[in-house]
């Protein structure tokens, strides 16, 4: 708004040149690795990855059963399109130590640090998404969260740590919730994950504070393939954020992660993520949280950037009494497809869940909402409303709708409803008139239109979501 | 006479590719008066109102608007909002999950420098004085933008905006339409509350009962597209006795020439 300058207006417009305003977060660094994998996915990188994590036997057993569950099955038929991702080009491992590519605040290219800056993102998160962000671990705030938990019995750590220091909770959960014969994707970040959190909360442990990843900033907590796992034992209660809604700096251009969640009897945890790809990656995400008897789990998803997203947090209702809930927020600008949506499934009485779908679809951008609720035969008394709207603010955007109902049991109550508006001229003049120029009266209507969204957030990411949304939005006047 | 003064020169206009409904109009307010705008349906009141402001579904044929003597025929509607003018709409949208403490607040800073941003304290002070001004509850303010509004409470919130944004001139389209007695006094004890020498304002209306409220200081009235006759106050009670068709016959018109500019 009023404190974003338009970017030509910028003393270092000259830096940003060639920087296009929707595109502005496709930087990238030369390529100055000290080690790469080769190209390509194969038994070969498979196992060198594993040898250099210096991973347990049967983790690399379960990688090359992965990797031969993904060769057997192909890529999905259906969705977005993806023939242009070869995974022939693609580097499947990278050291961490190499991936950051850079060591030094000074070396982050100016336009970068001056698009972190625009977002109003504190310095050192800037540095964490930059991969330099070596300082912040060692911040006060950080340590004496990390004390407070640790007596408590949490275990907050990277994917790697975790196997290593707590070799037996990691094998009782890992891959029970999303087995590499899930589907083609986490078959493949079976096969060479790397990275993500691992996080434990004993039974009865309630933690105020959010558990957030970009705590975690030594290089190995974010990755391509990270994998990501959370266990609340029963009558846990925790949210846990990952990303931000800064550009991630990546030139990868795919990442497919695995999240999964056990939320045990009466626990309640809450899983946040606000993720904004530069706009050449695929982001192929399986998102999947199990739920015990009067559990409750809560998405808030929310997808910007990328090429291609293909996410759908998936809550399975197998206790008597479980809650669901997914928030999800879509958008999708020129040339990006955002299929997003929620899986909702009732397999045991008295279960509820409520799914709320905002997607908006800028230039040629295209949202598409798939969903699918499904009741079983004998989850008696299930209720279930999803609720998806679709704000389109151009004439070439685009929108669909895939939700998908599968009622199984007679005393299910399911609800869905679904709008689609357009950028409505009236209400443009209406907030122009009042003195605001175009670009900040179409945020301001983008923003109103996330708003049930957005102020499930916390305070800080919300405040964030609205800046970048208004980043978006500048440059959308012609 | 002094520059300070809302002027509108030999104004022609139509709808965007369409009919012409403007044919010439020439109005002035002079700065610290208030002006009513009369006239039957059809008479261009409202489209007038609306292309002053800057409505893009509206084309500007001939003629000029000026703030203080500049031309604000080109600027966009934002800027002739920050040039100091405020239209009161007579149906004003909602904008959903905008709360109008919100959306006030964005739209003083946008009329501030970067880094003269209105204070927190400031904003809310002002505000809690136009929610009084207007006999309202303070919750008002956290609502969306006339999101349930009632059509009382949006003529409310047209003039709330008012009150906080504190304009140089301001045309209320309308804004007794609808009203009860109580409402509308209501609404007019807020337009008073604006009035000063640094103020202008042009009220549009059909009834001569809300100028028993907002005496004006003159009543222009239009008929086809012009103003046709201006007088002191007393003028608006003639019309309200008489009707229009003295008027117009006075000027050659008929009432078919309306009639035809509203089909």
């Amino acid at each position: 708004m009023s404190d974003l300058r338009p970017i030509n207006d910028h003393p270092d417009a000259a830096k940003l040149e060639g920087l296009d305003h929707t595109r502005q977060y496709d930087f990238q660094l030369a390529e100055n690795y000290s080690y790469k994998s080769e190209r390509g996915l194969n038994k070969r990188v498979i196992e060198k990855l594993s040898y250099m994590k210096n991973e347990p036997e049967w983790m690399l057993k379960f990688r090359l059963r992965a990797f031969e569950i993904a060769e057997k099955k192909g890529r999905p038929k259906w969705g977005p399109d993806l023939s242009h991702l070869n995974f022939d080009e693609i580097f499947f491992y990278i050291r961490p130590q190499d991936r950051k590519g850079t060591n030094s605040w000074d070396d982050v290219p100016e336009e970068v640090r001056e698009t972190y800056k625009r977002l109003g993102i504190p310095e050192a998160e800037q540095k964490m998404l930059a991969g330099v962000g070596a300082q912040y671990e060692s911040e006060m705030v950080y340590h004496s969260l990390k004390e407070e938990w640790e007596k408590q019995g949490v275990i907050f750590l990277d994917t790697e740590t975790g196997l290593q220091e707590h070799p037996e909770i990691f094998k009782e959960h890992f891959a029970t919730v999303v087995p590499p014969e899930d589907n083609y994707f986490a078959a493949v970040n079976s096969a060479v994950w790397s990275g993500g959190s691992f996080v434990y909360v004993p039974a009865g442990v309630e933690i105020s504070v959010p558990l957030q990843a970009y705590f975690l900033i030594n290089a190995q907590s974010m990755g391509q393939f990270e994998r990501t796992l959370i266990i609340g034992e029963p009558g846990s209660k925790f949210h846990y954020i990952e990303g931000c809604t800064a550009p991630t700096y990546n030139s990868d251009s795919f990442h497919s992660g695995v999240i999964e969640i056990i939320v045990k009897d009466r626990a309640n945890v809450r899983y946040s993520t606000i993720q904004n790809w530069s706009h050449n990656v695929y982001n192929l995400v399986t998102q999947r949280a199990i739920v015990g008897e009067r559990a409750s789990m809560g998405w808030l998803d929310g997808n910007l950037g990328s090429k291609v997203t293909m996410k759908y947090p998936s809550t399975y209702l197998l206790g008597e009494g479980a809650h669901g809930e997914v928030l999800s927020i879509a958008f999708a600008t020129d040339g990006q497809h955002q299929d997003a949506g929620a899986k909702v499934i009732h397999a045991a009485p008295n279960t509820t869940s409520s799914v709320v779908s905002k997607s908006i679809s800028k230039g040629t951008g295209r949202s598409s909402y798939r969903g699918l609720v499904q009741i079983h035969e004998g989850a008696t008394n299930a209720r279930s409303n999803v609720e998806c709207d679709a704000l389109l603010l151009d004439e070439h955007a685009m929108t669909d709708t895939y939700p998908y109902i599968e009622i199984n049991e007679k005393t299910a109550h399911v609800g869905h409803e679904a709008t689609v508006s357009k950028l409505n001229d009236e209400q443009i003049f209406y907030l122009m008139s009042r003195g605001l120029p175009e670009d900040a009266a179409m945020a301001l209507i983008v923003r109103g239109f996330l708003d049930p969204v957005a102020k499930e957030l916390p305070l800080e990411y919300a405040v964030e979501l609205n800046r970048l949304i208004e980043l978006e939005m500048e440059g959308s006047v012609g | 006479m002094s520059d300070n003064r809302l002027e509108i020169r030999n104004l022609h206009a139509r709808i965007a590719g369409g009919e012409t409904i403007l044919k010439g109009v020439d109005l002035i307010v002079p700065s610290g008066e208030v002006h009513a705008l009369m006239g039957p349906n059809g008479s261009g009141k409202s489209t007038l109102a609306k292309l002053m402001a800057g409505d893009p579904s509206y084309e500007v044929l001939d003629g000029d608007i000026l703030i203080d003597g500049e031309s604000v025929l080109e600027l966009e509607p934002d800027e002739r909002a920050r040039a100091g003018l405020y239209l009161a709409f007579q149906y004003p949208v909602e904008v959903p999950g905008v709360s109008i403490a919100n959306f006030l607040r964005l739209a003083l800073n946008a009329r501030r420098e970067e880094g003269d941003e209105v204070g927190v304290m400031e904003f809310y002070a002002k505000l809690q004085r136009a929610v009084k001004a207007l006999d309202w509850d303070e919750s008002i303010i956290e609502r969306n933008l006339h999101e349930g509004f009632s059509g009382g409470e949006k003529k409310r919130s047209e003039v709330l905006q008012l009150l906080v944004l504190e304009p140089r001139y301001a045309i209320l389209d309308e804004s007794d339409s609808g009203l009860d007695v109580d409402a509308l006094k209501v609404v007019a004890n807020g337009v008073n509350a604006a009035r000063g020498p640094n103020f202008g304002a042009l009220v549009i209306t059909h009834y001569q009962r809300l100028l028993n409220y907002i005496v004006p200081d003159m009543v222009h009235v239009m008929s086809s597209g012009r103003v046709i006759e201006s007088g002191p106050k007393e003028l608006a009670m003639d019309l309200d006795a008489k009707g229009y068709d003295w008027i117009r016959e006075k000027h050659g018109i008929t009432a078919s020439g309306d009639a035809v500019a509203h089909a």
